[in-house]
């Protein structure tokens, strides 16, 4: 009697609906952000034209005669440059991860973690800083260019910054395999080292996919450290070569495009395609995660 | 035993042994490089002048004061709104919510939110706070579009925390009859406090490091704002310390200060880490 | 629960509280980054002498700079080229603080010293790839500018009779961006505004002129252009803000101009 008096009391009402409001928060700013991206982004599309700004490979907004604003340079960039740093980030985190988690001594791991916790907590600005003051010069040098800053240069970045979160998610799913796998492998006569990367890897598929995801997203959306390196011209992607990401196309635009321009509109447009791929990466991985735990044991 | 291994064995063996110590080394070596050159060539101009004093140009001198204030300034305002939003979402989805399809709503929802690139946030400051709701680009705007950023991760790190209160105290307090908000807030909340304070740690490094969305939506002025009344510190507009690393390394070349900021920059990131890292073990130590 | 209930409120109070728009001792200023410098030197000694005004500065953009001050999203625009007849139109009123000379600059090692102008626009628009037939080393030359919508880059391509036309190795998103650049690059080639450029690039005659307050001022000097403040005629300017800007026009102001590289007109 007593107590559901009190539970239903106005406080407690109160309370519950102000939680209640605060759950919501969340989904109420991702359904603002969706509106809000594609009201903005679309007024330039129609102005454009979707095909002549998706597959349009020359951008030259404020051209006085003839305007062009074709994104694919852009879009090519942005595919190429977070696939080339897949290719270079993810085996090293993956690797790094079965060492820490396993093949490591206990104490190298525990002196390993907090220096990668570090790496994952740089500014990317600070990264972008000396990726212009040593990898740029030093690429100049080496390749014998006109100058550094080229789509190699920001993929390099763009690896080093993948590599903490591949490597933290990476290691917690290799960590959640049942024990019980590891010893009947090692039981069976197979080494440790097999039994890492043929029964203790294979088992932590998921979340070792569920990592190269979250390094794709990032290495997607990354926008300051390479605008620092990457050239900013927005020529075709070509590695040696100044590039413009999606990302990077928005980042040195927005403070210099008028409000109000078709220039401005075409960069929120840019940030229109870049959410869809985020959100194409992000349904992707559920599914993946899905169909791993239906096939699962 | 391992001498018995067939000579293929023995190779593959030992090629994955050398992946993975030339792998975890790589990262080392990348992190200590980064680590030394930034040090090397940032240290020498870091000192207490430049930490409490502010620029000019009439004097020659050099100081990021106004950035450190700056930075608090986001920190604090973006802590405040996302702390009450994230951790009353994560309460209402561990105490009260009985749909399953609410929770999972929600949790998508938060997914999305983290996984949404800082550019973006940016566009969407600049839409949203500085436009539509007419704020300007002022540290305000700034700091409330950085709060829906770091909403997921107060959010997610809170439950995780709610999730390791045991049930039976919960029980025990609502046996006793006290009502449900009662009981969450003598019981579950104090319990929860230190996984709380891990997540708003981890939400003011993402602040501290946070440069694109600030740029676009604080402002780019280095120097000290007036805070003296409610008005003006709404309408301040500054940078905060990553925007003026960007400021001194890109829009004025000046390398010696923006090492000088990088470094500053550094330890407060060490620092952050590390009493994140306190506070998780202290929760640990705690479900133990 | 008390802690928790007055975040909120603050949240309340400060969204709130945002609506209102009244007059305060603060003046933004928005536009063209060459400006920076002039605008942070006004900045302090105008603060010196009134220390109630706090005067802000957002570089964004000469266009954008305009455009923010005639839809009312900053108090005085700036701008580093010439304001356009339509914007003229649309109500800007200029006032012209200070000359600018855009310097040629090349890396502290290149041997090159003078350039005529069409060579210059050669070498922008991508016929001349070489350092060797401009009389320098043998190698390729890195065009370095800056990104469409840079007052800047507009002004200079139209000087240089090559609006739109050029083809940039590197596009950098500010003026000190491409100095700092040009200084750490032996092949690169680069323009700046005069009054941001300092002593780790070389400054290259143009058509054997120096780029020099004296040159700038006599206008033998081609590659040139104003800084303006730009207001609008359609509103009334806040006080803080027409005390800066007649701060900037005076003659007391003029000592702190040449002192941040731009030149009196």
């Amino acid at each position: 009697m007593n107590r559901s008096r009190t539970r239903s009391s106005p406080s407690e009402l109160a309370m519950r609906t102000l939680l209640f409001i605060c759950a919501l928060t969340a989904v109420i700013f991702v359904l603002l952000i969706t509106v809000y991206l594609i009201l903005s982004g679309l007024p330039a599309i129609q102005e454009i034209g979707l095909f002549n700004f998706l597959f349009g490979d020359i951008w030259q907004p404020t051209s006085s005669t003839d305007p062009k604003f074709g994104i694919l340079p852009m879009i090519l960039t942005s595919i190429y440059g977070a696939a080339a740093a897949i290719v270079i980030g993810v085996p090293i985190g993956i690797f790094t991860a079965i060492f820490l988690a396993k093949a490591a001594p206990p104490k190298l791991a525990a002196l390993i973690r907090p220096m990668i916790g570090l790496l994952a907590g740089i500014p990317s600005v600070v990264y972008g800083l000396v990726g212009m003051c040593v990898l740029v010069p030093c690429l100049r040098k080496w390749l014998d260019l006109p100058a550094g800053d080229s789509l190699l240069a920001a993929v390099i970045v763009l690896a080093v910054m993948i590599l903490p979160s591949v490597i933290s998610v990476s290691e917690t799913a290799l960590e959640a395999v049942p024990k019980e796998y590891e010893e009947a492998s090692l039981a069976l006569g197979a080494t440790e080292l097999e039994t890492y990367f043929r029964v203790t890897a294979p088992a932590a598929k998921s979340g070792i996919a569920a990592a190269a995801a979250l390094g794709t997203g990032r290495a997607i959306g990354e926008a300051m450290a390479i605008l620092m390196v990457a050239g900013n011209v927005a020529n075709m992607p070509s590695l040696l070569k100044s590039v413009r990401f999606l990302t990077t196309g928005i980042a040195i635009e927005m403070n210099y495009a008028a409000p109000g321009s078709l220039q401005r509109q075409a960069l929120f447009s840019i940030g229109l395609v870049l959410f869809l791929f985020i959100m194409l990466i992000n349904i992707l991985l559920s599914i993946v995660l899905k169909a791993d735990k239906g096939d699962n044991l | 035993m391992r001498a018995s291994l067939a000579p293929r064995r023995r190779l593959y063996n030992t090629g994955a042994k050398l992946l993975l110590w030339l792998s975890a080394g790589i990262c080392c070596v990348l992190l200590l490089f980064v680590i030394g050159y930034i040090c090397y060539r940032g240290l020498p101009g870091v000192s207490w002048e430049l930490l409490t004093g502010q620029e000019s140009i009439l004097q020659g001198t050099a100081g990021i004061f106004p950035s450190l204030v700056n930075t608090l300034y986001v920190i604090i305002v973006s802590l405040a709104v996302a702390l009450p939003l994230g951790a009353g979402a994560a309460i209402y989805l561990t105490e009260y919510a009985k749909s399953r399809r609410l929770v999972n709503a929600v949790e998508f929802a938060a997914d999305i939110l983290a996984g949404i690139p800082s550019i973006l946030y940016a566009l969407i400051g600049v839409i949203l706070f500085c436009t539509a709701l007419r704020l300007q680009k002022t540290l305000l705007a700034g700091s409330l579009t950085l709060a829906i950023m770091i909403l997921p991760t107060i959010l997610r790190t809170t439950q995780e925390s709610l999730r390791t209160v045991p049930r039976s105290y919960r029980e025990g307090s609502l046996g006793l009859g006290s009502g449900q908000w009662h009981m969450i807030r003598t019981v579950v909340l104090p319990s929860a406090a230190d996984g709380i304070v891990t997540g708003c740690i981890l939400a003011a490094g993402r602040v501290t490091g946070e440069s694109a969305v600030l740029m676009y939506t604080a402002g780019l002025s280095t120097v000290m704002q007036d805070f003296s009344s409610i008005e003006n510190i709404m309408k301040a507009s500054g940078a905060t310390l990553t925007a003026a690393l960007y400021v001194y390394a890109k829009e004025r070349a000046d390398f010696a200060e923006a090492f000088a900021v990088a470094t500053i920059l550094l330890f407060l990131t060490i620092l952050i880490n590390f009493s994140a890292e306190l506070a998780a073990k202290r929760l640990h130590k705690r479900k133990k | 629960m008390k802690r928790l209930l007055m975040s909120c409120a603050v949240c309340i109070l400060f969204l709130t509280a945002c609506g209102s728009t009244a007059d305060t001792a603060v003046v933004n200023t928005e536009g063209s980054t060459s400006m920076a410098d002039i605008i942070a030197v006004l900045q302090e000694s105008f603060h010196t002498e009134d220390t109630s005004i706090t005067v802000n500065f957002s570089g964004t953009g000469s266009g954008a700079g305009i455009e923010s001050v005639l839809t009312g999203t900053c108090d005085i625009g700036l701008s580093s080229r010439p304001v356009r007849p339509a914007e003229l139109q649309r109500g800007a009123a200029v006032h012209i603080i200070a000359l600018d000379g855009i310097a040629l600059i090349v890396n502290l090692s290149n041997p090159v010293t003078d350039l005529t102008i069409p060579q210059i626009a050669s070498v922008f628009t991508g016929q001349i790839t070489n350092w060797k037939t401009l009389g320098g080393p043998d190698a390729p030359i890195a065009v370095y500018g800056r990104e469409a919508g840079s007052g800047t880059r507009t002004a200079f391509e139209e000087l240089i009779g090559a609006a739109d036309n050029c083809l940039y190795t590197n596009e950098y998103g500010s003026t000190g961006d491409v100095t700092g650049n040009v200084s750490t690059n032996p092949n690169a080639i680069g323009y700046a505004s005069l009054a941001s450029v300092n002593d780790t690039v070389s400054i290259l005659k143009v058509n054997g002129i120096a780029c020099t307050e004296r040159t700038i001022q006599n206008g033998a000097y081609s590659l040139q252009r104003p800084f303006i403040m730009v207001t609008n005629q359609n509103t009334v300017l806040s006080k803080p803000s027409q005390a800066f800007l007649d701060y900037a026009l005076s003659q007391e102001a003029a000592p702190y101009l040449s002192l941040a590289g731009a030149i009196p007109p």
